[in-house]
């Protein structure tokens, strides 16, 4: 096996100590005993004790997690049937309108949906609100997840659909026992992926929520505006260490479900 | 059982399908054979319900299947990819098309039994797709599509994906399961060895057209145009004036100053009509001095000789410039060689051994 | 019949969600300023028919955005900054797809990994990780004069250095990914056909390796260039008061001036920014798929 050049291993290290580090003194510092987050004063949990008693914040992070919840799953709905449709409906009229509005938001700068869909919720007398923020937030996710499910689809062997059919299925038996199984993994990415944006996102739910629902970003960005605080790196900490967690969890599933499947292929021919 | 009357099939321009006639009979193996692109998996997707006929009629049995759609059709497909459905195990598989028939539980048990031990995947019927061979899958496929009891079984280039000694056990296993079946099966190929091992009819395809439909014999011995005599194991040509001179024999000249070759053929030719003579190079035998008895010799130099381990191919050009391929089983050790590079010899043939063909 | 109801779904909901909204934008960019007051003038009204609907348009909005030059300056400054940041990403970004695609085969799944984890966290937190490093009295400074290198701090924070960190930063995986893509299928053999024919390490790299990611750069410089410039919580958090990016001036018109018809005709400029980039971005990526097909 060929040895990492230096000039490769030192581009490595320095690569990924400049996307670490950050996060790690982030990390750090949230255990501080200090309000003063750049000076070490020793270790404490006191600030996520604080963080727990904020009625605020906590009232945010479960508008956040319903607004990521709902508009998620109503995304993965719609996206997948968009996919669906992209990639099987043949054609039909105004099919190039129809890929052109999945592919447009991916590149529309959040300030421009923001507006517009707020300028819409005015327009039509919607009051802002938590169902606002789910309808945006759908309206942007469900181009993702159709993204994520499409290009799944475009590598489907289609002679899957066609056998359910040759074997009395109707179309839609055909879509429910053979073609959904079978890209669920990609329904459920597109899911997390979506989820995720949700969650993250600051400039389309400041744009179409109302006094009434405030999202967590939008409660750690107008706090962060007036500076560090270890009340935010706390929080911070919180949700990168579910992140990580996640992540690497369903990485390790994906390896070993790819090794187990390889082993068993292994078998297979031998036999 | 099948009868197609003038069916075409266009995509837009192109014409897959050129107004086609044929019939297909009940419990037979019939092939669709050509090269990719000639349309017979168009032609076999119409059966299957997957495309419809642009102009033109698709009976079964007697009843027109143009508004019928795919899952209710009496015919079931095994695919090229074998489209096993990799989430469910051989079983669930095979029991996949039962299920949708709404059949009773242990009706269905006792089918799916039946249909692993014909296949003999007993053992297997627990297992994924991903956690079985190539050829095991093959017989999944078939076992799926056969378990409908269909009127009518459509194979894909059922073995293309198999390698070559795994196919050719597998040709004889395809027979034997069509004849205990006694299902009609249509095989779609563009593998010739494969089209007549397991066929009892081969319909040879170019074009969207059916250039000839006999048996696998006729199909080689008289093939009706060079087209399927080319397509179909290698095959000299010799071009030439017919003359007739007699019930279907001709006397065919080839070259100035050589005598006339002497033919036996069932088409029709004119007095002077152009003609090609194919002749299978098994069928010209190869001498150092001329034969006393053959209906047709004519001699040659030796240009190339390709050892083939049972026998041996030898290209020899003719006076015209014509190369002509001899082959001789090799009875004797290669170092016994009677002839080699750059011999003059002779090449000998009956009146039968070829056929005559138009342009 | 069923078919065009599975359609109707998804379509229905972009048009109303997507397509009117930004006709609406479209519209009052076209309207009279009546500061954040809605209806905006003209309203259609049915019985004046569409020509009159039409004849109360005008550009007032957009010739006031040529005349302040502090619209001009945005947009150019918005433009030189994602210019700059994508080509810094690249730089950054480029040596580590290079690196990862060396790699032993079974480390480089941990390595993408390493590099996605970034990208599901949260963006705000990225660039709020950057607040306590670049301050006046943030690690950086701390670390820069504990080793002597500086004796003052530097301002770093709130400055036009700040952002492009910052930018440098949250994008680099949009880099990373398909610089690496196209690196990993590279075949190693080229670069040896190369050197046997006489190039050296350095010349085998320029005339292979580069022309060969080339689809990798330009993919990953666009997914950086596009979003860069309609960004808005990298300038907000990490740039200064003389930071001007379009995203941040259109925020703080609608949100600060209040000046609907000012902001939706900013939106409709930046719009129009971007659609250069968005059709040679799509350009590329279709010769792409082309080419492996």
């Amino acid at each position: 096996m060929k040895r990492l050049s230096w000039f490769n291993a030192v581009s490595l290290t320095l690569g990924f100590a400049f996307l670490y580090i950050p996060m790690v003194i982030l990390v750090i510092f949230s255990f501080n005993e200090s309000k003063l987050v750049t000076v070490w004063a020793g270790f404490s949990t006191k600030w996520y004790g604080e963080l727990m008693q904020n009625e605020a914040f906590l009232n945010a992070a479960w508008v956040t997690i319903k607004v990521a919840v709902f508009s998620s799953t109503i995304a993965t709905v719609l996206g997948t049937i968009a996919a669906y449709v992209l990639v099987r409906g043949g054609r039909f009229m105004g099919r190039t309108l129809f890929s052109g509005m999945i592919y447009a938001p991916l590149v529309m700068p959040e300030v421009i949906t923001g507006l517009s869909l707020l300028l819409l919720f005015i327009g039509i007398g919607l009051d802002r609100g938590v169902f606002t923020i789910v309808l945006a937030h759908t309206t942007f996710a469900m181009c993702y997840v159709s993204v994520v499910v499409s290009s799944r689809l475009v590598t489907f062997d289609r002679s899957l659909e066609e056998a359910a059919l040759d074997l009395g299925c109707s179309a839609s038996e055909a879509f429910r026992l053979v073609t959904l199984p079978i890209i669920a993994p990609a329904v459920i990415s597109g899911w997390l992926l979506a989820f995720t944006l949700s969650l993250d996102d600051l400039v389309i739910a400041s744009f179409t929520s109302g006094p009434s629902a405030t999202t967590l970003p939008i409660k750690i960005f107008s706090a962060v505006r007036l500076g560090v605080s270890p009340e935010i790196n706390a929080l911070s900490t919180i949700m990168i260490a579910i992140v990580t967690v996640g992540v690497i969890t369903a990485s390790l599933v994906t390896k070993r479900q790819v090794a187990k499947q390889k082993r068993e292929e292994m078998e297979a021919v031998r036999n | 059982m099948i009868h197609f009357q003038n069916v075409t099939k266009r995509y837009g321009d192109f014409t897959a399908i050129d107004d086609l006639t044929i019939g297909i009979y009940e419990k037979e193996f019939y092939a669709l054979l050509g090269p990719s692109g000639c349309g017979k998996t168009t032609l076999m997707r119409m059966l299957a319900g997957f495309e419809t006929p642009s102009e033109g009629t698709i009976h079964l049995a007697g009843q027109d299947i143009a508004p019928v759609p795919p899952n209710k059709r009496a015919v079931n497909m095994m695919f090229q990819s074998y489209a096993l459905f990799p989430h469910l195990s051989v079983w669930e598989n095979i029991a996949f098309g039962l299920k949708r028939e709404k059949m009773p539980k242990h009706d269905i048990n006792d089918r799916v039994e039946e249909m692993l031990r014909l296949t003999r995947l007993e053992q297997f019927a627990r297992r994924k797709p991903h956690q079985i061979s190539g050829g095991q899958r093959q017989r999944v496929a078939l076992a799926r599509s056969l378990a409908k009891h269909p009127k009518l079984l459509l194979l894909d280039e059922p073995l293309g994906a198999l390698d070559k000694k795994l196919r050719q056990e597998t040709q004889f296993e395809l027979m034997d399961i069509q004849e205990k079946t006694g299902t009609t099966f249509v095989i779609v190929t563009h593998d010739q060895e494969e089209a007549m091992t397991v066929a009892s009819r081969v319909a040879v395809m170019d074009h969207g057209k059916i250039i000839q439909v006999a048996t696998p014999d006729r199909i080689y011995e008289t093939p009706n145009s060079v087209y399927v005599a080319d397509f179909i194991g290698d095959v000299n040509l010799i071009e030439g004036t017919a003359k007739p001179n007699g019930s279907d024999s001709y006397a065919m000249s080839w070259h100035e100053g050589h005598e006339p070759l002497a033919v036996q053929s069932p088409n029709g030719f004119s007095d002077g009509q152009k003609c090609q003579l194919a002749i299978r190079p098994e069928k010209v035998s190869i001498s150092a001095v001329k034969p006393e008895t053959a209906d047709n010799a004519v001699q040659g130099k030796i240009l190339d000789i390709a050892y083939l381990g049972n026998i041996s191919t030898y290209h020899v050009e003719l006076p015209t410039g014509a190369v002509i391929k001899a082959q001789a089983a090799n009875t004797r050790r290669i170092a016994r060689r009677a002839f080699t590079w750059e011999d003059t010899v002779w090449l000998s043939w009956t009146a039968t051994a070829g056929v005559l063909l138009a342009d | 019949m069923r078919r065009y109801f599975l359609i109707a779904i998804p379509y229905v909901w972009l048009l109303a969600l997507f397509l009117v909204p930004f006709v609406i934008v479209l519209k009052i960019s076209l309207s009279d300023a009546a500061i954040a007051r809605p209806p905006y003038f003209p309203q259609f009204d049915w019985a004046e028919g569409i020509r009159a609907f039409f004849a109360e348009l005008d550009f007032e909005n957009f010739i006031f955005l040529t005349e302040d030059d502090l619209y001009w300056k945005a947009y150019l400054s918005s433009l030189k900054i994602a210019l700059i940041s994508t080509f810094l990403t690249l730089l950054v970004g480029y040596p580590m797809a290079y690196g990862m695609a060396r790699t032993p085969e079974e480390w480089r799944p941990t390595l993408m990994m390493l590099v996605i984890l970034p990208f599901w966290t949260s963006f705000l937190i990225r660039v709020y990780a950057w607040m306590g490093i670049l301050s006046n009295e943030g690690f950086l400074n701390q670390f820069l004069l504990w080793t002597g290198i500086i004796s003052e701090p530097l301002t770093i924070l709130n400055t036009n250095s700040a952002v492009y960190i910052g930018i440098v930063y949250t994008y680099l995986p949009f880099m990373i990914l398909p610089v690496y893509s196209a690196l990993e299928r590279l075949d190693g053999s080229l670069i040896e056909a190369a050197e046997d024919l006489g190039c050296s390490r350095l010349s085998a790299f320029w005339l292979v390796t580069i022309p060969l990611s080339k689809n990798g750069i330009i993919a990953g410089s666009f997914l950086v260039f596009i979003p860069v410039l309609g960004e808005f919580v990298i300038p907000s958090l990490l740039g200064g008061s003389n930071t001007l990016m379009i995203g941040k001036v259109l925020w703080e018109e609608f949100f600060s001036n209040r000046d609907w018809p000012v902001a939706s005709a900013v939106a409709v400029i930046l719009l129009l920014l971007l659609v250069i980039p968005i059709v040679l971005f799509q350009r590329n990526q279709q010769k792409q798929q082309e080419a492996e097909q």
